[in-house]
């Protein structure tokens, strides 16, 4: 429902998603996408990189047991065909298919998906897919080398397998991701695999041009019958976004990121607007607020903060309309966001009333830690801090490179920072990052503390019912806004240009580029036949 | 020559040591690591891990003395990215790199010596005046602006070439990159011939050979232009030095799979191995070519051999 509600948002990319069901899929043609963030692929082996980037291409060459299904905004069985729930919803039982190929011809079997997990558990190799493996008991020991196998994980027969979790959670948000890959147990160990991988995607490898592009062909004994459509897919890496904007026009290229200025651009341009498909993706942007520095430590001065920024004024003029007002920090596009919450207003004179009752009429000055960012950095701030200097409160810009951000995030060695954080798509997960149990170095960035909001989410862990896990959600999310232990600055409104031929775009509040590619097509017009 | 070449080769080593040890140095001291550029909520135990795994806990002086170690044998390491042999991954972008900087020389060398000599046989003429404004507008150029102008041109309103990638393997692929990387060149080629032309034009000798009767021709083929290839070799050799740094704009702009782009990459997300290896390479090729052009200065001038 909340899917349906973005895409009438979203509009024209509705439209062309509907125009696309309408017609026939052609057989044949070539996928022309594009990898827009920045460098080259990391790795063709999928377990090893968490970067959207490379899951760009693992989408075609790689399954996991889970899939996005992004008309219905959740993950859904993809290598499995059934989950029967038991042990008071711990345990997971998986009725595997039967009919799935690995691109070597050999079928998998439950082996594979032990095989694969432990792997991704190897705490030696520290994969990054691990934090999520680690929700299946006994996993945690096999990464720290005090077992070999994952206890949780059972094979019943050769297409069934038995999954013991830890917490009581929707496996689907952890076993999604093209970090949680089901390899070939007997090729993914060889050496050679690194360079020409085996997955069980719809598409095979062909060719890795470092720094340039990858290129798949179908598989033809893929599990879903009649699909995939085109008979090739290029990824090509293109970070610059001006190059990009020329080969999009030139018709070189079927997909291309739009940033806010290419979005404005192509909203004018009469010949591309209808090109423009656009979804919330689950990002949300913000600043954060250092507790242990004393001005931040009262809620009322964080408060105060969020009143005294036009962030829709921001929003509009600077982020030229290309993000949706936060209120509070679950996503629009998330199931459990609450529609009815007003975001903070700019109320300049309530924001001093604020400062004044907590202590500072005049205001204070502190040290904003930014990276160059043109969505959530630098600009930003630049245009925020005349916003507070009406208030009496003093920015100071302390501005890094984004690798440096992360780290310093991450030790809380800041006053205040401004980022961009993943808010889904799982509300449980999203909200659990500040749990107090949540160290600072994981996703507590603003080491928050709140025994009323531990006891909210503690309690959502523990329920059966998912109608109340869900309240109890919203009550912790509806507590965050009133604490205000950041800035609400917007959720991310992905934005991606695709040329009339493509069809089966997916609007995909996870990462728009992430598309499932046996469901594109390209008809008669496309330039690449 | 034999023993030129020797002490030119032992006096490499110096500048090798002295880059591998600048790299390192500063690797160790800039913020950020590969365990923070992974992802944006990457978890800290996987970090923890990673960290151990790369050996980015051990002592600074404990890693220098791995990495020499390990040099001394010819293994510049595992890419912390990838997990592939450095070696491996440079050597799948050295080809697309010469391919692109050797036909950037060309270009730069065939428009711009030409256009040099031409320009300095009539100085202050209008080819001469025309060729100095090219020459001045090529250096003056952004690389990422005249990149993105010639795309426009070729690409998208002519529609005679790509606006980018490697295609199979360069051919058509190959101009608009190597064009964009060899106007800079092209100019200071153009700018260097003129200079070296007209200055051996008022030389003695040539003033010589021209009152002992010897057609223009052959003055200008036998003692203008022999002069001021010296010169013009000094010229080319420093600029493909340059044009390994210049590349790195350029592969990222045109999608070019490249060493530029991999160490572009690498930089961005501290892959230590990746970037000390690239930078050697880059080092290795720029010392590399000059010890060449030292070479053909003794062909060119016999007198240059026994200095």
């Amino acid at each position: 429902m909340m899917f349906k509600r973005v895409a009438l948002v979203a509009g024209l990319g509705l439209a062309l998603v509907a125009t696309a069901e309408a017609q026939t899929p052609r057989k044949g043609g070539t996928i022309r996408m594009t990898a827009p963030y920045g460098s080259s692929f990391t790795s063709l082996d999928i377990h090893t990189t968490q970067r959207a980037q490379d899951e760009i291409y693992a989408k075609a060459l790689h399954r996991s047991l889970y899939i996005w299904n992004s008309a219905e905004g959740k993950p859904v069985l993809e290598l499995a065909r059934e989950d029967v729930v038991s042990g008071g919803g711990l345990v997971h039982t998986f009725k595997l298919r039967d009919d799935a190929y690995f691109h070597n011809g050999r079928k998998m079997t439950a082996d594979d998906v032990i095989w694969s997990y432990n792997r991704i558990m190897d705490g030696a190799k520290a994969y990054p897919g691990a934090r999520y493996v680690r929700v299946i008991e006994g996993a945690a020991a096999v990464e720290k080398g005090q077992a070999k196998e994952i206890s949780g994980l059972k094979k019943i027969d050769d297409f069934t397998i038995e999954m013991k979790l830890t917490e009581k959670v929707d496996p689907g948000f952890y076993f999604f991701t093209a970090l949680t890959s089901i390899y070939p147990a007997d090729e993914a160990a060889k050496d050679g695999f690194i360079q020409k991988p085996i997955g069980l995607g719809p598409y095979k490898f062909v060719e890795h041009v470092p720094g340039s592009r990858i290129v798949l062909e179908r598989w033809e004994k893929f599990y879903k019958p009649g699909k995939p459509y085109a008979d090739k897919v290029v990824v090509a890496v293109m970070g610059e976004a001006a190059a990009r904007d020329v080969a999009f026009r030139n018709k070189e290229i079927d997909t291309s990121v739009l940033g806010p200025a290419q979005y404005v651009a192509y909203q004018s341009d009469a010949a591309l607007k209808g090109t423009v498909v656009e979804v919330a993706e689950v990002f949300t942007r913000y600043m954060g607020m250092n507790p242990a520095f004393k001005p931040f430590t009262d809620k009322r001065v964080r408060q105060a903060i969020n009143y005294a920024i036009d962030t829709d004024l921001i929003i509009n003029k600077l982020v030229k309309g290309k993000a949706y007002r936060a209120t509070s920090w679950l996503p629009l596009t998330s199931p459990l966001y609450d529609k009815e919450m007003k975001p903070y207003a700019y109320d300049p004179a309530k924001a001093k009333q604020l400062l004044a009752e907590a202590g500072y009429p005049n205001g204070f000055e502190f040290e904003w830690t930014t990276s160059q960012n043109e969505s959530w950095g630098l600009p930003i701030v630049t245009a925020v801090i005349p916003m507070l200097d009406k208030v009496g409160i003093k920015a100071k810009v302390k501005q890094v490179e984004a690798a440096v951000l992360s780290e310093v995030v991450r030790s809380g060695d800041y006053q205040a920072f401004i980022y961009s954080q993943q808010t889904g798509p799982d509300p449980q997960a999203a909200l659990k990052c500040f749990h107090s149990a949540t160290p600072q170095s994981a996703c507590n960035y603003m080491n928050f503390r709140n025994a009323e909001f531990d006891k909210l989410i503690d309690e959502a862990g523990q329920a059966d019912d998912i109608a109340k896990r869900g309240q109890l959600l919203q009550k912790a999310n509806a507590l965050l806004y009133e604490e205000a232990p950041v800035w609400f600055f917007n959720y991310n409104k992905a934005v991606m240009a695709v040329q009339p031929w493509l069809h089966g775009v997916q609007l995909n509040a996870t990462e728009l580029t992430h598309q499932n590619v046996e469901d594109l097509w390209v008809d008669e017009t496309s330039p690449a036949k | 020559m034999l023993s030129f070449l020797i002490r030119r080769l032992l006096q490499t080593i110096p500048t090798v040591l002295a880059v591998v040890l600048l790299v390192f140095v500063l690797f160790s001291v800039v913020p950020g690591s590969i365990a923070s550029t992974m992802s944006d909520d990457a978890d800290p135990q996987v970090e923890l891990r990673l960290k151990k795994q790369l050996g980015l806990d051990d002592p600074v002086y404990l890693r220098f003395g791995t990495y020499v170690a390990r040099l001394a044998t010819g293994n510049l390491g595992a890419s912390f990215r990838t997990r592939e042999p450095v070696t491996t991954m440079i050597a799948k972008r050295a080809w697309p790199t010469l391919q692109l900087i050797f036909a950037s020389m060309a270009f730069a060398v065939v428009l711009g010596v030409p256009l040099g000599f031409v320009a300095a046989l009539r100085p202050g003429g209008i080819v001469d005046s025309a060729a100095m404004v090219l020459a001045v507008s090529g250096l003056s150029l952004a690389k990422f602006w005249l990149g993105l102008l010639l795309m426009y041109l070729f690409a998208l309103k002519l529609g005679w070439l790509p606006s980018f990638g490697y295609g199979d393997g360069g051919g058509k692929y190959l101009i608009l990159p190597a064009v964009t990387l060899g106007v800079s060149p092209m100019a200071l080629l153009a700018r260097t011939t003129r200079a070296a032309v007209l200055e051996i034009m008022t030389a003695d000798f040539v003033r010589t050979a021209r009152s002992k009767g010897m057609s223009e021709v052959r003055v200008v083929k036998w003692h203008v232009m022999r002069n001021a290839l010296v010169l013009i070799l000094t010229t080319m050799g420093l600029q493909f030095g340059a044009l390994m740094g210049q590349a790195v704009v350029v592969e990222k702009l045109f999608s070019w799979p490249g060493i530029g782009s991999l160490l572009v990459d690498s930089v961005l997300q501290r892959d230590i191995p990746a970037v000390q290896g690239s930078i050697l390479v880059v080092v290795l090729f720029f010392l590399a070519i000059n010890l060449l052009i030292d070479l053909l200065y003794g062909v060119i001038d016999p007198r240059i051999r026994y200095a």
